[in-house]
């Protein structure tokens, strides 16, 4: 180990350790020396993420790793405790219920709980190098079931209700030049707004399709149509990039606030 | 002999852990700054506060917490908005989380704002000046908290037939028919509208399994990344509304005159983008006069 880390990896236990010392000398609360280590560590992790900005090192990888294992565990953890736990042993065994403190649903006996348990076992197979096969029987039920509940959902929500909102009238409540004159302003749901957002509507969705229509060599006015629908494309791209922005602005002020207001107590 | 690089040329080799160090410096001061910017609501937001606005005392929303610590800073904002303006209005509240993470989320949002409302205060919107007598917020009474199951699209699937199928007891414990405000509340028949405030694709299902199937009301407050992806599910008229990243959550907080963390930060925003904007302009200045040098060298 070179003598620089050996004197980097110093400096910081003893800065964690005076901040830890600080802030559970200065916290008041039923617990100071706890609440000092965990907010203490908490802004060691959030340091040592944001140091991968300058470059790759040991302390990103510890709070990547971490982050990662710790995940993985309380998942695990919240999956056995709210679902096997809480959903299932109270429908199957009063005394198995009674040893988990939980309550026995009287007369919700069913004889089918007893297939996610066989189940999820077939799942646990996969850790096994001779029966690893025989997860494949309730991986195959998954993946049918997702896939069959999807298909008829997502065809509704994302296919068929997407397409029908697309389908607008270019000319919103007509009643002649007259009129449309009279009633002229600009106003979000006036009838102006309205028809030219309809026809944005109308001429963007079928200029995008003709950019990915590719049967057709990409000329003349169908070329047009096509670079129209190119610049349809980047404007969405744009929009979606500008709130990408702003998404993880508002991270960096969380992880601002808290090491300057909740750490180091400097800003209120 | 190497060649001496010009302004243009260092534009275009700026080391990027500059910009870094820029925008965090330029955060930090805005932030340690005291002064205010003004907030101009948008129609979808506006849409979601109207709604939850005109619900009478004692009707039931629910409220989706589907999102873990990594999204907090974009959407704990709009909890804290959304849910006391809720109970300011004595609306009653069912909390689920379907992300794993969720339930830690909901409960500290649970308690802080159960704190803020024991204080009386006075609330200023739609030219009105409302008066809060502070007051107790009661688990059962005034929220349910039903907690974390895992495989969200069953779970939004099972809450519209009976909360009861998957959530036999909330997250404290208690069964649900021995909670007050539980008493006759089946499924979403009985919810005003849901709010789902989401960091992941849980809300394609909350869209697809509990919108398109059950048909209530669906509000949505999401992370800036992924607003512009559901714009156009609102433009069909499946979801009533939208309160984009942390600048949805201001304009929710400015329309129910309740400042908070969210108008804080869009002080930050606006500085931050001034910066990016910045450099965006000067790297392309920098990268058309290169181009122009190199052309005009015969390059």
């Amino acid at each position: 180990m070179k003598k620089t880390t050996i004197i980097t990896f110093a400096v910081i236990s003893a800065l964690f350790l005076v901040s830890w010392i600080a802030k559970g000398m200065f916290t008041e609360g039923s617990s100071p020396f706890l609440d000092g280590f965990l907010v203490t560590l908490a802004a060691f992790l959030t340091l040592a993420i944001m140091s991968f900005l300058y470059k790759d090192n040991p302390y990103y990888k510890f709070a990547e790793h971490l982050f990662v294992g710790v995940s993985a565990a309380y998942a695990m953890c919240l999956g056995f405790w709210s679902t096997i736990v809480g959903n299932l042993i109270p429908r199957l065994s009063s005394g198995i219920s009674e040893f988990f403190k939980v309550s026995y649903i009287e007369g919700d006996y069913n004889f089918i709980y007893f297939i996610p348990i066989i189940f999820g076992i077939l799942l646990l197979m996969r850790l096994s190098p001779r029966g690893g096969w025989l997860s494949r029987w309730p991986l195959a039920f998954i993946v049918g079931t997702t896939a069959g509940l999807n298909f008829v959902r997502y065809l509704r929500s994302d296919f068929i209700n997407q397409v029908s909102s697309t389908i607008v009238p270019l000319m919103i409540d007509w009643q002649g030049f007259g009129h449309f004159f009279s009633n002229l302003n600009f106003s979000a749901t006036g009838q102006l707004v309205m028809m030219f957002s309809n026809l944005v509507i109308f001429i963007g969705v079928t200029c995008g399709i003709i950019y990915f229509y590719f049967s057709k060599e990409h000329t003349g006015w169908f070329g047009r149509a096509s670079k129209i629908g190119i610049w349809i494309l980047m404007i969405t791209f744009g929009a979606s990039f500008g709130y990408t922005v702003m998404g993880r602005i508002s991270l960096l002020v969380g992880r601002i606030t808290f090491l300057f207001r909740d750490w180091l107590e400097i800003i209120s | 002999m190497t060649e001496k690089k010009n302004i243009f040329d260092k534009m275009m080799t700026l080391d990027r852990r500059w910009v870094f160090l820029f925008l965090i410096v330029v955060c930090v001061a805005t932030y340690a700054a005291d002064f205010s910017i003004p907030i101009n609501t948008e129609q979808e937001t506006e849409s979601i506060f109207n709604f939850l606005d005109s619900l009478p005392p004692d009707d039931i929303v629910l409220i989706a917490i589907d999102y873990d610590p990594n999204n907090l800073a974009e959407l704990h904002p709009m909890t804290y908005a959304v849910v006391e303006h809720l109970w300011r209005k004595k609306v009653k509240v069912i909390f689920t989380s379907l992300s794993q993470l969720g339930p830690a989320m909901a409960d500290q949002a649970i308690r802080d704002i159960s704190d803020s409302l024991k204080i009386d205060k006075t609330y200023n919107y739609n030219g009105v000046e409302h008066n809060f007598k502070g007051r107790e917020i009661v688990n059962g009474v005034d929220y349910t908290f039903l907690g974390y199951k895992p495989y969200y699209a069953l779970i939004i699937l099972g809450m519209g037939q009976d909360f009861r199928l998957n959530f036999p007891n909330d997250y404290y414990g208690t069964p649900l028919d021995d909670l007050p405000m539980m008493q006759g509340v089946i499924n979403y028949d009985q919810v005003a509208c849901v709010v789902d405030l989401s960091g992941g694709n849980i809300t394609d299902a909350w869209i697809s399994y509990g919108q398109g199937r059950f048909n209530f009301p669906l509000m949505l407050g999401l992370t800036g990344v992924m607003t512009a992806q559901y714009y156009p599910f609102l433009g069909s008229g499946q979801v009533s509304g939208i309160m984009g990243g942390l600048l949805g959550a201001a304009q929710y907080e400015e329309l129910a005159d309740n400042p908070g963390r969210a108008k804080d930060g869009m002080r930050v925003q606006l500085f931050a983008h001034y910066v990016i904007i910045l450099f965006i302009v000067l790297g392309n200045i920098g990268y058309f006069m290169s181009r122009r040098k190199n052309l005009e060298g015969g390059n």
